[in-house]
């Protein structure tokens, strides 16, 4: 069972990497690109295919591990 | 002062620091494997080094933060040891939940390695006593995720609290409050993204990272 992790820089923590990639998309011509935000995505591939089971272990890998919840938020997609 | 400093694959300052403690207490440094589970006994201090733990993957300090060894650490730290962080080290700390906020890439996105004037915002703590509050200093840097990031309620207790250490003269990194360095609530540990190991002898360029080993070693003499 495949799981996805999106982890992403909460609202109101600067992202200077995706400012760096709107200025750059601003030099390639692309106008109107309000806001970049840079997250990352993790993929894990899980043993088991309990899917109530895969969400909680990957929840706690993203508390443990995956995410700074000081600054990030994350989302876990199963399957 | 008998000083441990835990060693990461990736760690560059491990043997600065272990000499920068040896030149104070005369005593040498043990040095730490992060596989290893305990600390040795009779430690008064655990520093933890700047470097690139694990290739700076994931987050920096991330990986190295849930290593065999930082379990010991937390629980001397949590048992009133001092801790020392320095770069990497202050990253390790943070994302280990000895210290608060959190280290983020530096806001004009390069790598910054060059000597910095601080100021010293306090002295009262065992890692600063040899300073006098509001010295300026020269530390050098070499990072490139030191923009410390603390919401306004953290400031607010840091400061209320008396627990910024050390802070940029000219903010290299657009760090919140020109933060360079913290201590803990009990004060035993600190963080900072300097590094006070690289000028501790005057053939090296200066000797002003001298005075914060020294001070460990008034405070943690025969501790």
């Amino acid at each position: 069972m495949k799981a996805r992790v999106f982890v992403t820089l909460k609202n109101g923590v600067l992202d200077p990497q995706g400012e760096a990639v709107k200025h750059a998309l601003g030099t390639l011509g692309f106008d109107g690109v309000n806001t970049v935000r840079q997250g990352k995505m993790i993929e894990i591939d899980l043993a088991h295919t309990d899917v109530a089971k895969a969400e909680a272990d990957v929840t706690e890998m993203c508390e443990k591990l995956l995410a700074n919840t000081v600054i990030e938020n994350y989302s876990v997609e199963i399957g | 002062m008998k000083a441990g400093v835990i060693v990461f694959p990736g760690s560059n300052c491990d043997r600065d620091l272990a000499v920068a403690f040896e030149r104070v207490s005369g005593r040498k440094t043990d040095m730490i494997w992060h596989k290893d589970s305990t600390l040795p006994t009779g430690l008064d201090i655990v520093a933890v080094p700047g470097g690139f733990s694990f290739g700076d993957y994931l987050r920096c300090g991330a990986i190295a933060a849930r290593s065999p060894i930082m379990r010991s650490v937390v629980e001397f730290a949590n048992n009133g040891g001092h801790v020392l962080g320095i770069c990497n080290g202050f990253q390790v700390l943070i994302e280990s939940g000895l210290l608060p906020g959190a280290l983020m890439r530096n806001a004009g996105l390069k790598f910054v390695c060059k000597d910095v004037e601080l100021k010293v915002a306090t002295s009262r703590t065992a890692f600063t006593s040899n300073y006098r509050k509001g010295e300026e200093i020269t530390i050098p840097v070499a990072h490139h995720d030191g923009n410390y990031v603390a919401d306004p309620d953290l400031v607010k207790r840091l400061k209320d609290e008396d627990r910024i250490t050390f802070t940029y003269a000219d903010n290299p990194n657009g760090s919140t409050a020109d933060i360079a360095g913290i201590v803990s609530e009990n004060r035993r540990v600190m963080g900072m993204m300097p590094h006070p190991e690289r000028l501790n002898d005057r053939h090296l360029g200066g000797t002003d990272g001298t005075r914060l080993f020294e001070s460990l070693g008034e405070a943690l003499v025969g501790a």
